[in-house]
């Protein structure tokens, strides 16, 4: 075991593929001699060499359109858009072509990419380095979509997507790259080191893909949530005293419904958080399917807690966040409701 | 005081319009021969004319002159003229069957079989084509089984995608042919990656990426480019300019930069345009630039100067929007005649064998159609599963989809 941050967790992620597998390359804007703009990659480059590690052109669909190439010819390409926000010159690799490919030929050619990205706000980014899109891929069949709250989830889930036989959107919430984070920006963040979940095997494990976690056992109400809003949700129910079951999701897509409804058909209650905008968020889908799977069991109306229908706010950021004290209403009324 | 007139936005036209007599006094032809045949390992900026002439081996008497001919053997010659009639035949029977309703839609190569047909001859085995629709010779050429073809299009019980792509959009790993995107030029970028992985893995296999004119404006198309040129990939990217994308003439995706091929100058990589219509010259150009991306020298940019003389698709017409008389005043002529007269000044061939082979090769393609068929067209006979439908989104099938499986009753 060693104390890792989440960074580190994903960099060990690559290193620990790249060491066991000659197919593994990862690339992307300023990852090779640099190592990336969040040290991602760091080191990689002069480990493996630069044909298995380098710096892409700023072109974002080049990196993935190349990156299907290269899954076409047979290698395991793991890929980094610098923010989420730039993925989409990207978009149509993604939508059209890596996840239809495997469909389209019936198996004749497949898509084994990942493709990395530092997602969600709250370091200051303004509304052009803080975007949570995983709606947009969630809605595109053929793609897998992750998002790990910690750096143990982050490299054992990491490794399990560059070993997955299809592209895999990997998202990255960038306040918890140091340490988890409780929701009020005028506390310092914890150092992971300080936090169990900061204890990371060094070598190869992985965590299936599709399965959620529950991060606290409660009864009263069930608390939907996923990367950086399971920190504020747990935050959330220390401080109302709520008997909350928190549920990390993991991974979007495919989603661990079973664990959802559970979870819901006991306490009868929840409360669906992330950090996207409402409309069409992915918590509407959560929500449709605790409607569809736990009607006969709900006992309040499910409640949203999301950002604001707006572009994130640079000045503004901690009221567009969706921090412990809105989390805690929410369960408020959840109780009431 | 204010010393200009006020703006006003140009907007390209072609020369004519239906009704007006064709005009392609635009095209520069330089006669056949005339232009040099540069070392592989040359400079781009030492050839940077080479995108902006055309390269052409055979003249208007059939004759294959100039430092491009030569390099094809009488029994490659009509191995390559029996390919381009194949395709031809095959695309006439098959926009017969799209008429008669057995399949939904259909794209034909006329006028430009030789583009596809000749190219595939210049890559070997293991080589990774990333088509687009108009470059069924490249599998024709390969021998792919044209019975298998005709199955993707009527998508029978026995299509290769079991019924998932449209028509055309063929796929075959084995014979070097990527799967079809109806996407234009995202295949465009693919290519290249292909061949970056190739170069990464210290192989000795090649890429090629194929777009149209037209699509040539998507940024996939600069996106490769820069990627092929940083990494000096093993990849030759194919432009066919066949003058028109649908109703579009090629002057809107062109813009000022005089020819496509000298899009590729910017970047630094070798351009050649050639005649399209020319079966030893495009042979002959591309198995220069796989030369070149085999001795690890990187990208060639190739435009293939041709027409379109067919409508787009099925769902197309074009005595709308062009002179109805324009293919047949297309200063190239027609790839399998100017083929059959080479031949014929060879004494290879004679009118008398090549109605014959015409007539063999049409019975050929009727027989596979009945064979295909014979497993179904797209409203009758034979069809994929609707369990097809739920299989292969993923290599494993996620609970979510099997459940909506379940419920379609499967
Ligand atoms: C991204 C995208 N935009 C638009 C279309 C619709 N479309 C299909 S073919 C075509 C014209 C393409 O022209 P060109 O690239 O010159 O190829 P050609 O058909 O002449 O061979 C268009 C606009 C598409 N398939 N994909």
């Amino acid at each position: 075991m060693a104390r890792m941050t989440m960074i580190e967790a994903v960099r060990s992620a690559m290193d620990v593929s790249m060491g066991r597998d000659e197919d593994v390359v990862v690339f992307g804007e300023d990852v090779g001699y640099f190592g990336g703009v969040f040290r991602c990659t760091q080191g990689l480059q002069a480990k493996y060499g630069k044909t298995r590690c380098f710096d892409a052109p700023i072109s974002e669909s080049g990196i993935v359109g190349t990156a299907i190439g290269m899954a076409a010819y047979g290698l395991k390409p793991c890929v980094e858009i610098q923010f989420a926000d730039y993925m989409y010159p990207a978009y149509d690799q993604l939508t059209q072509e890596a996840a239809r490919i495997r469909y389209r030929s019936n198996g004749d050619f497949t898509c084994p990419i990942v493709v990395r990205m530092p997602t969600g706000g709250g370091i200051f980014g303004g509304q052009t380095h803080s975007q949570s899109p995983e709606a947009l891929f969630t809605h595109v069949c053929g793609l897998k979509v992750i998002v790990p709250s910690n750096p143990y989830d982050a490299k054992g889930l990491l490794i399990s997507a560059i070993e997955d036989p299809d592209p895999v959107m990997f998202l990255e919430p960038k306040r918890l790259y140091n340490g988890p984070f409780d929701g009020h920006h005028e506390r310092p963040v914890t150092p992971w080191s300080k936090h169990e979940l900061g204890d990371v095997p060094e070598g190869h494990y992985s965590i299936p893909i599709g399965k959620a976690e529950i991060r606290r056992k409660g009864s009263a109400v069930t608390v939907i949530a996923y990367g950086t809003m399971v920190h504020v949700a747990l935050a959330a129910v220390e401080e109302t005293g709520i008997d909350a079951e928190v549920i990390d999701l993991r991974s979007l897509l495919p989603l661990d419904l079973e664990t959802i409804v559970r979870s819901v058909t006991k306490t009868g209650r929840c409360v669906v958080v992330h950090e996207a905008t409402l409309t069409s968020g992915f918590g509407g889908e959560l929500v449709a399917l605790v409607q569809e799977h736990c009607f006969y069991h709900l006992e309040a109306p499910v409640v949203r807690v999301t950002g604001w229908d707006t572009p994130y706010p640079h000045a503004q950021e901690w009221d567009y966040f969706p921090g412990p004290a809105r989390v805690g209403r929410a369960l408020t009324e959840a109780m009431e409701g | 005081m204010d010393e200009f007139s006020r703006l006003s936005l140009h907007v390209p036209e072609p020369a004519v319009r239906p009704g007006d007599q064709p005009d392609f006094s635009n095209v520069k032809i330089p006669k056949a021969g005339s232009v040099p045949r540069p070392e592989v390992d040359v400079e781009p900026e030492a050839i940077r004319d080479l995108a902006y002439s055309i390269i052409r081996v055979l003249n208007r008497e059939g004759e294959a002159v100039g430092p491009w001919a030569g390099l094809l053997s009488d029994d490659e010659l009509l191995t390559g003229l029996r390919h381009m009639m194949l395709l031809r035949a095959f695309d006439a029977r098959m926009l017969m069957a799209q008429r008669q309703g057995k399949t939904s839609f259909y794209m034909q190569h006329l006028g430009e079989e030789a583009v596809s047909c000749a190219f595939r001859r210049a890559l070997r085995k293991g080589d990774m084509n990333f088509p687009t629709y108009r470059q069924a010779g490249l599998l024709i050429a390969d021998d792919y089984p044209m019975v298998e073809m005709m199955n993707q299009i009527f998508s029978n019980e026995l299509d290769p995608c079991h019924g998932r792509q449209l028509p055309v959009m063929y796929t075959s790993k084995e014979h070097g042919f990527f799967t079809i995107s109806g996407n234009l030029a995202t295949q465009y970028v693919q290519a290249v990656g292909w061949a970056m992985a190739s170069a990464i893995k210290n192989d000795t296999r090649i890429a090629a990426g194929w777009i149209g004119d037209g699509s040539t404006a998507e940024s996939d198309f600069h996106s490769a480019l820069v990627f092929a040129s940083t990494y000096k990939a093993p990849v030759i990217l194919n432009i066919v300019n066949n003058q028109w994308a649908i109703s579009t003439f090629q002057g809107i995706a062109r813009g000022g930069s005089g020819t496509f091929a000298a899009r590729g100058l910017g970047f630094g990589i070798p351009a050649l345009r050639v005649d399209g219509n020319d079966y030893l010259a495009v042979y002959a150009v591309a198995r220069w630039a796989a030369e070149r991306a085999r001795r690890n020298l990187g990208p060639t940019l190739i435009e293939y100067v041709t027409y379109r003389v067919g409508a787009h698709s099925t769902s197309d017409d074009p005595s709308a929007y062009r002179p109805k008389t324009e293919s047949e005043a297309w200063p190239l002529g027609d790839p399998v005649l100017r083929l059959k007269k080479h031949l014929i000044l060879r004494g290879a061939w004679s009118d008398e064998r090549h109605a014959q082979t015409e007539a063999e090769i049409m019975d050929q393609v009727i027989q596979a159609q009945k064979e295909a068929e014979s497993h179904g067209t797209l409203h009758a006979g034979g069809r994929p599963s609707v369990r097809d439908i739920f299989e292969g989104v993923y290599a494993e099938m996620p609970p979510h989809i099997r459940r909506q499986r379940q419920k379609a009753g499967y």
